[in-house]
């Protein structure tokens, strides 16, 4: 029988340490016991709801519902939210008071760093610490890839396009070489951009990557040329 | 009573009514018993300038013609049943023409000014065709009425003026009507109306068009309950129920307008083509026979070719040029061709200029033009009342009879073309029963309403329940749409602050800021256009199929293509676009790369066979005509071998049961059946009973469907496992697979997301367009397969939710059939182990690899992916 949801993942290496990458699209490091995720996007759907787009209020709901299940099966000594946590600067006042409660039970008993990020660069007030970056080890947390080496970063949401002999699959995806590495979004609304997109060969010289691709019950790690 | 009319009961060789089946077919006989043709002699009086204005021109008014003026002065609303080329439209506007006409020559009251006549065409090209057609009779008698088109093309001074100094008679779409109908002037602009004027309805209420149409009738009879109504429509199954679409239903009852039918048409002469050659087992091009159809466009004056697809359409015209060694004018007619170019082909042929066009069902509507002397149907008629219409095509006069030859592409299609013939014969109908209106519509219309003046929900509820198909709307469902439009509907109630439209003291809903007019102008209508990419022609860089090394960005533009076409390609695979053969190579943001392929054939065939099913309708007589032996007589020689054959080594599926086959090959197990249910349905059976299979360890790998018949193939031994009692046919397709099979199916299902997205555009969730700009739906910046996810887990029960899956039960999954279908087989599967593949199992067979397969676990898929990394890796 097909295991829970969240009980898959693959390690992925990067500047030489070893990370669990996780089938929600969270990462972990076991010697650290620090996990990461990157875009959440919290309130988006009343992001747009402000602007006249009436999406469904449960993104936020939906969201930490993931969030919550792969903290308590990490049990992570730190959390690293890696930026656009947050769909826009006034994201965190519209957080229902369940949701707001949800988030400080979670930061219970271990450190919270809320990255910032293009969409909410300003501390928010929702406990946690505020960074711009930091650096673990070898490891450089930072919400904007820049490709340097040892740098795990968000922002650009990749997806792999995967052709396969019945049809072609798409699906949120980390994209690494060994030396740097893109997290896929956490966020239920995030949507996504294709690796084969330029933004991913600037940071991957010669697109010498792989993608891991976040499967329904496990992890695929698949050459970047296979990709589209 | 007109030779058209006339219903043949007697039952000669190969006609036989499905008299002992439920009807759940929209099948009736086309007269009832209150629909009588006008007696030709019949003639009210008609004004003299009239009288000399026909006599001018050679004609006598029809019978049908004087008909609806003498319904007109009797302040009857009319639904006029014709047949093409019986001077439908003039028939429609000679009462407003006599009325205005009159009015003025006899010069006692100066006619009030205002908007008199209101016509309603499902293309604006018609209404713009109509505009042209009227000018001859206003000019030549010299009446003082003024004639105007408003189209998405007239300039916004025309649109603006027009409000402000409505011309006498005002030609336009649905979608334009819903617009004037969401101004503030509108009681102004439409309380002089005195008749509305409906083209072609038989068309307009399949769709959501006609939803939003009856909705704006039924506001029209609020604001002008003097207004009469007059429907123009060809031939359907339920006349009685297309002429309540013309009247506001009171209350608990039903109103319907007097029907007039036209008679006089001569019955139209249709055979098969009686090939020469080898008929092929499956396939939809009908390439064998395209001398034989050259033949017959080189005999004739000018044939129509219709077929079932765009790409058919393609790849067709091009054979033709390629025998063409007569240099014949052979044109293109088809929806993703440029406007500037289908009106090139149109005037080309009304000028008699061409002898043949190959065509979709682009143009089964339209205006009358050229003298059309021959259709030819490629392919799958599907429905006989469509099969007519088309034919209808190339009958330019009434009293003569019009000629079509149907080319079966294959097999099985021989079967359907040959009822289809019987059908015809028959004067049987196949039309789909009225629909019933849908949420998303009046999600929109609601907003429409509010735009225009402040609603009350009592009466706006009143208002709505008036439109036909909104008769049995309940007042609940009324308020989950006026809930959702003010502010999504949702259970978790933190968008009051954000509502579109909110209630002022007195309980009226009015517009909250003047956004939200100008978002509902930029996004009114039901045509959810699909998201389209564009192709573009570079070098192929001859990398091995599945690979993309880098590739030249740019390359020639050659058009668009629907996205969820491309999404079921693999690179490699080859396609037609453009008239040429291409390659898909990538795709990159919303550009699609292909380069030029030499293959002869390409190996995905179509885009996803056509949007019509087989018309349940069809698909019973042709259970019949498999069941009647002696029937068999009618058909070719080689298609009766084929069934001799059938008969000897497997069964011929009798008219109730399911034939199930099952039988080894190439280390492979396969599952055929037979349901004859049209394809969307055979699809959705697939996914269901691949979930099935998988739970009873036949370890199924994928499926493929046809018109006729659904092939699943697997691991597991599924005759053995019959016979061993491990697979029990009859609860595999138990009707219960519709409850938690299909829901957990919906989950992921990629057609019922599309259904999803549109419900969401037509009902004003996500706009179309953003602030006047159209942007493509890779520049939206969220997903509404992600929102449908969300929306799915947190409140099922949504009102877009049960829009979307009221939606699924007709349009792409066809659940409503397929549920018709298992009660239907209920304890009559017939299961026949082999141990090769049948006779009739040939053609779905040699679909694989022709269709995308569904089916497969995405894992597994995933995995070979990933299974080449490590190859790569151990080298």
């Amino acid at each position: 029988m097909r295991g829970t949801t969240f009980s898959s993942s693959g390690t992925m290496e990067i500047a030489g340490i070893t990370l669990r990458a996780d089938l929600s699209g969270a990462l972990f490091w076991d010697e650290q016991r620090l996990l990461v995720v990157s875009d959440l996007h919290l309130e988006k759907g009343s992001s747009y709801a402000a602007h006249g787009t009436l999406l469904p209020p449960f993104d936020t709901v939906a969201t930490l519902r993931r969030l919550s299940a792969v903290i308590a099966q990490y049990d992570p000594r730190t959390v690293i939210a890696l930026g656009d946590s947050f769909h826009d600067r006034d994201a965190h006042a519209r957080l229902t008071g369940d949701d707001r409660a949800t988030i400080a039970n979670l930061q219970v008993g271990r450190d919270w760093i809320w990255i910032t990020g293009n969409h909410d660069p300003a501390p928010h007030g929702i406990g946690g610490d505020v960074a711009d970056e930091i650096t673990i080890r070898a490891v450089t947390f930072r919400h904007e890839p820049t490709g340097a080496r040892g740098e795990i970063a968000g922002h650009l949401h990749p997806k792999a396009r995967v052709a396969t002999r019945a049809r072609t699959l798409e699906r949120r995806c980390f994209v690494s070489d060994g030396e740097r590495a893109v997290m896929p979004a956490f966020g239920a609304y995030a949507g996504g951009l294709s690796v084969r997109d330029a933004a991913f060969a600037k940071l991957f010289p010669k697109r010498a990557f792989i993608a891991h691709v976040l499967g329904d019950t496990r992890l695929h790690s698949i050459a970047a040329a296979r990709c589209y | 009573m007109g030779p058209g009319f006339r219903r043949d009961d007697g039952g000669g060789p190969g006609s036989r009514p499905a008299l002992d089946e439920p009807r759940r077919t929209a099948y009736l006989p086309p007269v009832p018993p209150r629909v009588r043709p006008v007696p030709p002699d019949d003639s009210p009086a008609l004004p003299d300038h009239f009288i000399r204005w026909f006599a001018a021109r050679g004609w006598t008014p029809r019978a049908h013609q004087l008909a609806l003026l003498d319904k007109a002065r009797a302040q009857r609303s009319a639904l006029l049943i014709a047949p093409t080329g019986a001077g439908k439209t003039l028939a429609g506007f000679l009462p407003t023409l006599v009325e205005l006409g009159e009015k003025t020559t006899a010069r006692s009251v100066a006619r009030p000014a205002g908007l008199h006549t209101l016509y309603i065409s499902p293309l604006k090209a018609l209404a713009v065709d109509i505009a042209r057609n009227l000018d001859a009779p206003i000019s030549e008698m010299e009446l003082p009425i003024k004639v105007e088109t408003r189209t998405g093309d007239t300039p916004a001074s025309r649109k603006q003026r027009q409000r402000r100094y409505p011309p006498d008679v005002l030609l336009t779409t649905p979608e334009q009507l819903a617009l004037l109908l969401s101004s503030a002037d509108a009681p102004f602009l439409f309380s002089s109306l005195k008749r509305v004027v409906l083209d072609e309805l038989h068309a307009l209420v399949t769709s959501k068009r006609g939803d939003l149409l009856s909705l704006a009738l039924a506001r029209l009879w609020r604001l002008a309950p003097d207004m009469r109504m007059i429907g123009l429509s060809a031939t359907v199954a339920e006349p009685e129920q297309l002429a309540r679409f013309l009247m506001p239903q009171p209350q608990g009852a039903v109103a319907a307008a007097d029907i007039v039918v036209a008679g006089g048409a001569a019955q139209p002469v249709v055979e098969m083509l009686d090939t020469r050659e080898r008929l092929p087992w499956a396939g939809h091009t009908a390439r064998h026979a395209l001398g034989e159809m050259y033949d017959l466009i080189k005999a004739n004056k000018t044939t129509l070719v219709f077929v079932n697809t765009r790409s058919q359409a393609e790849m067709l015209f091009q054979d033709f040029w390629r025998i063409n060694d007569d240099n014949l004018a052979i044109a293109l007619h088809h929806g993703s061709l440029d406007v500037a170019q289908r009106r090139k082909v149109e005037d080309a042929m009304a000028a008699g200029r061409l002898r043949g066009v190959v065509c979709t069902s682009s143009l089964d509507l339209g205006v009358d033009w050229g003298d059309v002397d021959l259709v030819i149907n490629v392919g799958a008629p599907k429905g006989c009342s469509r099969l007519m219409q088309r034919i209808g095509r190339a009958n330019h006069r009434l009293d003569e009879a019009s000629r079509a030859v149907l080319v079966p592409a294959n097999r099985f299609e021989v079967l359907e073309c040959s009822v289809a013939i019987d059908a015809i014969a028959d004067n049987a109908q196949d039309t789909p029963p009225l629909r019933t209106g849908a949420l998303d519509v009046l999600a929109q219309h609601v907003l429409g309403c509010a735009c225009g003046e402040p609603f009350v929900s009592d009466e706006l509820y009143a208002e709505v329940i008036t439109a036909a198909p909104y008769a049995q709307l309940s007042r609940a469902d009324f308020d989950d749409v006026v809930d959702f439009v003010a502010s999504g509907g949702y259970a978790l109630k933190t968008y009051e602050r954000f509502a579109r439209i909110k209630q002022d003291a007195k309980g009226a809903w009015r517009v909250a800021n003047p956004k939200v007019r100008q978002t509902y102008r930029l996004n009114v209508g039901t045509i959810v256009e699909e998201a389209m990419l564009k192709v573009r022609l570079v070098r192929s860089r001859g990398g091995g199929k599945g690979t993309t090394g880098a590739i030249a960005r740019g390359g020639r533009l050659l058009g668009e293509i629907e996205e969820y076409f491309i999404e079921g390609l693999t690179p490699g695979d080859t396609f037609v676009f453009g008239g040429e053969i291409v390659r898909y190579e990538t795709l990159a943001e919303d550009q699609v790369y292909v380069s030029r392929a030499n293959d002869a054939d390409p190996k995905v065939p179509s885009y996803m066979g056509g949007k019509f099913p087989l018309s349940t309708y069809l698909a019973e007589r042709v259970r019949g005509l498999l069941d009647d032996h002696r029937a068999w007589r009618q058909l070719p020689e080689q298609v009766r071998d084929w069934l001799a054959l059938q008969k000897d080594v497997s069964r011929i599926p009798a008219r109730r049961e399911l034939l199930v086959e099952t039988f080894p090959r190439s280390s492979k197990y396969y599952l055929v059946c037979y349901p004859f249910e049209g394809r969307l349905a055979h699809q959705t059976l697939g996914m269901l009973l691949t979930r099935r299979l998988e739970r009873a360890r036949a370890r199924p790998l994928g499926f493929v469907a046809n018109e006729y018949a659904l092939a699943v193939w697997g691991l597991g031994d599924m005759s053995h496992m019959v016979s061993q009692g491990r697979l029990d046919l009859a609860g595999l397709f138990d009707p219960d697979m519709l409850g938690d099979d299909l829901e957990a199916w919906l989950a992921e299902s990629a057609l019922m997301k599309r259904t999803f997205r549109s419900c969401a555009i037509i009902s004003g969730l996500i706009p179309r367009r953003f602030t006047g700009e159209e942007k493509s739906r890779r520049q939206v910046l969220f997903s509404t397969d992600l929102v449908y996810d969300v929306l799915r887990r947190h409140q099922p029960d949504h009102m877009l939710l049960r829009a979307a899956r009221a939606d699924a039960a007709t349009g792409l999954l066809d659940l409503r059939r397929l549920g018709d279908m298992l009660t239907r087989i209920e304890g009559r599967i017939t299961h026949r182990p082999l141990d090769r593949v049948s006779p009739l199992a040939v053609p779905v067979m040699l679909e694989i690899g022709r269709e995308s397969v569904y089916g497969e676990a995405a894992d597994e898929l995933l995995a070979e992916a990933a299974e080449e990394l490590v190859k790569e890796a151990m080298g």
